[in-house]
């Protein structure tokens, strides 16, 4: 049996209590949503906080209210999400990579806040504690190097969110409360310099919300690579956001990149490109060999990064033809 | 090394805990720490929910909270109070069979029959929502449950079977 290591438990019911908590243990204690991401890290003893917050009883912090933008509660579960029909209508991306994330039973326990602060990942990393001290350990856990770059001085584990591409993109907002206030940011300024320091979110402040504006009028969409289309972490993932004018011409563009670094990467030299141009097939070419350069797949997740990165070229080239409408030579779903 | 760290720095608290399991109202005494999957098996004696991965990976501890598949292996029995808590053993009412498990057996859809549990669970949840799934329909709702074994086919075939009765015997019923 693979247990996790013990702790105290502790549900308070507003996040205010929950951050003032958090601060007075300092180190010792973690926050915990659905559970999806930390209990397994738990169990390979990567955290062994003597003190879990559960979250999962925080008021007001599981809704998904639309007005003119859309406010999904951080505890809103990645099913329930995927699975709105006011956020399937007006922010299919939304929709859609909440419900590309992990496998169903994950997605009915695994939170939009979680996914947004999902832990970064490494082949050298998501080990068993075994495992990780036969090879030493890394820089993130109990080592001094990053066995994927040694030469290194930072850790390169992967941002492995599918919904933090779409909420850059869309240029959507968080809630962060701390013990004695809250603040708002936006979800790019969420993402720290590396892999360790992934988040820019204090340890003891709570993330309750995310704000994302009406995008009436903007095409959106995200697509994911991984080995199984059941249940895999992103090896890469696509998020792309246009609007166009009346001429058909691209007014505003974003592009952004997810699993090819330690935060999502924003290809602001392909949105500068596309910017005044028509979508057409060319145009999409030329964008996407823009797009994919800042993309830096090391060999530290599934597939062969070289491959990675040049899916990266291919997968933004059809992220832009299915928002122009064009075929993106997809195959079908299994027929029933 | 779990029993030596269980006692570590006298962090061996336990929670008294009161589960709502199969329709029946039962209460534990367990450290907070166990998952579900634990106090389902070694406090309740329901070992039908089997352990694989325990890293939410495999799918085969699946179990229904709130009438919605979780993983119980990465979910704490405390943040389940109040919320009805459904294994396999309870899918059989009064001795007959859930019509899916008396259509994986006639279909002959479990080999080493480990991960079935899980199946039984995910196809449930997804019949009361959906009486009539496609087969891609089932092949997602099922997308969380690995077989080493099958190769899935009959597992797919014996959820629509149970599903085409299910569906007859509720159009009996309101005859």
């Amino acid at each position: 049996m693979l247990r996790l290591p013990p702790f105290r438990y502790v549900a308070p019911r507003t996040a205010g209590e929950a951050a003032r908590i958090l601060a007075g243990h300092g180190p010792e204690a973690m926050a915990v949503a659905g559970g999806t991401d930390l209990f397994p890290n738990m169990k390979r003893r990567q955290f062994t906080p003597r003190l879990l917050v559960g979250l999962r009883n925080l008021e007001g912090a599981s809704g998904v209210q639309a007005n003119g933008g859309l406010t999904v509660g951080a505890l809103a579960t990645l099913s329930a999400v995927a699975a709105s029909p006011v956020v399937t209508a007006r922010w299919p991306a939304v929709a859609r990579s909440a419900g590309l994330v992990s496998s169903p039973p994950l997605r009915n326990a695994g939170t939009m806040g979680g996914n947004l602060c999902v832990d970064t990942r490494c082949n050298y990393y998501n080990q068993s504690e075994s495992w990780r001290a036969s090879i030493g350990y890394c820089m993130k856990k109990d080592g001094e190097v990053c066995l994927v770059a040694p030469g290194s001085d930072k850790c390169w584990a992967l941002s492995s969110s599918d919904t933090a591409p779409v909420m850059i993109a869309l240029g959507a907002e968080v809630t962060l409360v701390g013990p004695s206030g809250e603040r708002r940011i936006a979800v790019s300024d969420l993402y720290g310099p590396d892999g360790i320091a992934y988040l820019t979110k204090r340890p003891e402040e709570v993330l309750t919300a995310i704000h994302v504006p009406d995008r009436s009028g903007w095409a959106t969409t995200y697509r994911k690579v991984r080995r199984r289309g059941s249940i895999d972490f992103p090896v890469l993932g696509v998020a792309v956001a246009v609007r166009r004018g009346a001429s058909r011409q691209v007014e505003e563009a974003r592009i952004v990149l997810g699993a090819v670094h330690t935060a999502p990467v924003e290809a602001a030299d392909a949105e500068e490109f596309l910017r005044g141009r028509p979508l057409d097939p060319e145009t999409i070419e030329m964008a996407a060999g823009i797009a994919y350069k800042p993309a830096k797949p090391l060999d530290n997740a599934d597939l062969a990064y070289a491959w990675r990165k040049r899916m990266a070229r291919i997968e933004v080239a059809r992220a832009l033809r299915e928002v122009a409408g064009l075929p993106t030579g997809d195959l079908p779903a299994i027929a029933s | 090394m779990n029993d030596r760290s269980n006692r570590r720095g006298g962090l061996l608290e336990k929670a008294r805990i009161r589960l709502r399991v199969n329709g029946e109202e039962r209460e534990v005494l367990a450290p907070v720490h166990h998952t579900l999957l634990e106090v389902l098996r070694e406090e309740l004696g329901l070992p039908g929910t089997k352990h694989g991965c325990e890293l939410g990976e495999c799918g085969t501890c699946t179990v229904l909270v709130g009438g919605q598949p979780v993983l119980s292996c990465l979910t704490l029995p405390v943040e389940c109070e109040g919320r009805e808590v459904t294994t396999v053993e309870g899918l059989a009412a009064g001795g007959a069979l859930h019509p899916l498990q008396q259509a994986f057996a006639e279909l002959g859809s479990a080999q080493c029959g480990y991960c079935i549990p899980g199946f039984l669970l995910s196809a449930a949840a997804l019949l009361r929502e959906r009486p009539s799934p496609t087969r891609q329909e089932i092949a997602e709702a099922t997308a969380g449950n690995l077989c080493r074994c099958t190769g899935y086919l009959k597992i797919l075939e014996a959820i629509e079977l149970a599903a085409a009765r299910m569906r007859s015997r509720m159009e009996n019923a309101s005859d």
